[in-house]
């Protein structure tokens, strides 16, 4: 190995990270795991503390829905994997995407979305915002320059999935960052499928980003949990923008974010403003369930990697597999670009095709023994799903289409389990299907 | 607050008050690559109570144009002239690290402006290692690594922040990144060269804080002896879990020590 350039310090691995950052043995006790402070407040030192707590003049915690000490260590901790300022914690991945869009901005805004989204994350844009007077304009994650025609004087955002759904569409995000901040708007993206394990999206130009925590983070499947994590690197003043950030804010003692805080503007407002009046905080026993998954990420993803390369290896080369739609693969459209940005590996869940449509998926499903049947992903357990007969079973197979999922989807999400079993699972599955 | 010094725009942090002739008042300035941020909750805790803040960006920091200004006399100089150009007769100045070499040369040059002088994480001679230096002259990314991990104590790479949720490396970062090329290189080399350090202090008749992280690498307890010998009824507080970066790192104690001083 060529010796460093400047010889200096070094910063702790992500491993070490994953496992150490944001907490010290606690002072109290010296537990050395994370205590869980089941508490909702914190009593003051005396009347002049409590008024230097509320107004932002000391460090601290003052009630749980605005902070708590062991929802903390996992705001810092994932911060610390992400390469972030900071973070804020939320009660699901879908209260984070809340909460940045929130934050950044109100009624007759505009945000262009990727049409490669969660479900829920395209209900919340496509309809519910819309009552609130925030549009949407969603574009091919395929097409950066799609993201570009979209942009309105009134957009203040650019989201997409780093990677879509169903199809894994890998979202170009060094171009549509570019192309975002041309425009002087953020790029949001939620890294939920990835995890820092396999991308760091603020390396690459995005300037937010959020975890639905429920999936890969936790993997126990246990804990519905977000975290939204803000790079700290957009200019939100040279931008002008966004007033949420840069105008004396009437809540909070006419405070200017940006100017209190600077790099640390948003999340101070997201926290301040989002959690004080939507109220969507974590608990803290659900912050240490997930903290006891962080802790093993850096462990779980490439297992997990591993073995959806020998699951999609396995349904690639079966008579009774019409398509695999993983980026891994040749035939994927982002082929290339993964190869790229997903060196280590395009995450475990990825959707295929049985021959045979809607019957033999019913089929399908029904004959599996080791995963399991339901909706969710990124568990440490292989989980599955047929669209068609459950998320989608109202659609016809025209609209089926129209949404990239044809009568024959399937759904994965590859856990850690040893692989030959999933595939033995899988081909007795498939042989059902076919008779 | 936005003003001109000299033709270009400069801009402090007031809290969210206008100045009130009637009140004390108390000037922080921030050490190398960093802004008025850096003060966030001890600035906006005086300026609740009582004082006219004024948490400057510096030349070609934060909010102000630069060029930033390359000598420690000169930060010194220049402090002076905001002082004159906002109507404040007098005023305490807190500084750190590279803001209190600032702090002690504006004590020895302009004593009729200045009431009290606070200097945070002090050293002198303040030389900066040549790797350092080298790598901040070249604008390589290694001299923001540098400066974000020696800037702080060992543990808090991992240790809890006391501030929820945030990531002090990460923030360091990101603000060292907003700063213009060549900026960073200027700062450190105007601490370097500072060399009449032991004859400022032996002019300065204000009194005189030294606040001090005990896990400082950048400039540990042992590098303001000097300066103490020189300062005669200086007080110190050194606040043990800290490295550099007090004001993050320590911030309520970094607070208390200052309330006990200014009062």
């Amino acid at each position: 190995m060529a010796a460093p350039k400047y010889p200096g310090p070094k910063y702790p691995g992500l491993d070490t990270l994953a496992l150490h950052a944001g907490q010290s043995p606690d002072p109290a006790t010296g537990s050395r795991a994370v205590p869980i402070y089941q508490t909702t407040s914190y009593v003051f030192r005396d009347t002049e503390h409590a008024a230097s707590l509320f107004n932002m003049e000391r460090a601290g915690h003052v009630y749980s829905r605005i902070s708590n000490p062991t929802v903390a260590v996992l705001e810092e901790r994932i911060a610390a994997l992400e390469g972030g300022v900071g973070a804020v914690a939320t009660a699901s991945g879908q209260a984070a995407l809340h909460l940045a869009i929130a934050t950044l901005m109100g009624s007759g805004s505009h945000i262009v979305a990727s049409t490669a989204l969660y479900g829920g994350s395209h209900n919340l844009l496509a309809y519910t915002l819309k009552r609130f007077g925030i549009e949407t304009t969603f574009v091919s994650p395929r097409d950066p320059e799609g993201f570009r025609r979209a942009i309105k004087p009134s957009t203040r955002l650019l989201f997409g999935e780093t990677l879509g759904n169903p199809g894994l569409d890998v979202l170009d995000i060094p171009s549509v960052s570019a192309i975002a901040h041309e425009a002087k708007v953020p790029l949001l993206v939620d890294a939920t499928f990835t995890t820092p394990v396999l991308m760091k999206p603020f390396e690459l130009g995005a300037d937010l980003l959020y975890h639905s925590a429920t999936k890969f983070l936790g993997g126990h499947g246990v804990a519905i949990a977000g975290v939204l994590v803000d790079s700290g690197r957009f200019d939100w003043e040279a931008s002008g923008k966004f007033e949420t950030l840069t105008a004396p804010y009437a809540g909070f003692h006419g405070m200017d974010f940006e100017e209190e805080s600077g790099t640390r503007a948003f999340l101070l407002r997201a926290r301040r403003e989002g959690l004080r009046d939507f109220g969507a905080c974590m608990a803290p026993m659900t912050a240490f369930q997930i903290l006891q998954g962080v802790e093993t990420l850096h462990l779980r993803m490439p297992r997990h990697v591993e073995n959806t390369r020998k699951v999609v290896a396995f349904l690639s080369k079966n008579p009774a597999v019409e398509k695999v739609i993983y980026p891994e693969l040749a035939d994927h459209p982002d082929h290339e670009l993964a190869k790229k940005l997903l060196p280590n590996g395009c995450g475990a869940v990825f959707s295929f095709e049985v021959k045979g449509g809607r019957p033999a998926g019913r089929r399908f499903i029904e004959s599996l023994r080791v995963f399991s049947h339901l909706a969710n992903v990124g568990d440490a357990k292989s989980l599955v799903i047929h669209p068609a007969t459950t998320t989608h079973y109202r659609m016809s197979d025209e609209d089926l289409k129209k949404a990239g999922i044809t009568a024959g989807t399937v759904r994965l999400s590859i856990g850690l389990e040893d692989p030959q079993d999933l595939v033995d699972d899988l081909d007795r599955a498939l042989r059902a299907a076919a008779k | 607050m936005n003003f001109e010094v000299e033709g270009k725009r400069a801009f402090a942090y007031t809290a969210a008050h206008e100045l009130d002739a009637n009140k004390p008042s108390v000037v922080f300035v921030h050490g190398a690559g960093l802004d008025h941020s850096s003060f966030a909750l001890q600035s906006r805790y005086f300026g609740y109570h009582g004082r006219n803040v004024l948490a400057l960006d510096l030349p070609g920091h934060g909010r102000s144009d630069g060029p930033p200004v390359s000598t420690i006399p000169g930060l010194a100089d220049w402090v002076s002239v905001v002082l004159k150009k906002l109507k404040i007769e007098k005023a305490s100045i807190v500084g750190h690290s590279m803001g209190s070499l600032v702090a002690l040369e504006f004590a020895a040059r302009h004593p009729a402006q200045c009431e009290r002088i606070a200097l945070i994480a002090i050293g002198y001679p303040m030389k900066v290692t040549e790797v350092f230096l080298e790598a901040a002259r070249n604008n390589d990314y290694a001299a923001f690594d540098m400066s974000t991990i020696w800037g702080h104590a060992a543990q808090a790479a991992l240790a809890g922040n006391p501030n929820p949720g945030m990531w002090m490396y990460g923030d360091a970062l990101a603000r060292l990144e907003r700063l213009a090329p060549g900026v960073l290189y200027n700062d450190l080399k105007a601490c370097n060269d500072y060399g009449v350090g032991a004859e400022s202090a032996a002019k300065v008749k204000c009194p005189v804080l030294f606040i001090a992280g005990r896990r400082d690498v950048m400039t540990p307890p042992r590098a303001m002896k000097l300066l103490q010998e020189k300062i005669a009824g200086a007080k110190t507080v050194e606040i043990a879990p800290s490295g550099h970066a007090l004001m993050a790192e320590a911030p309520d104690a970094t607070l208390d020590a200052l309330i006990g001083f200014l009062g």
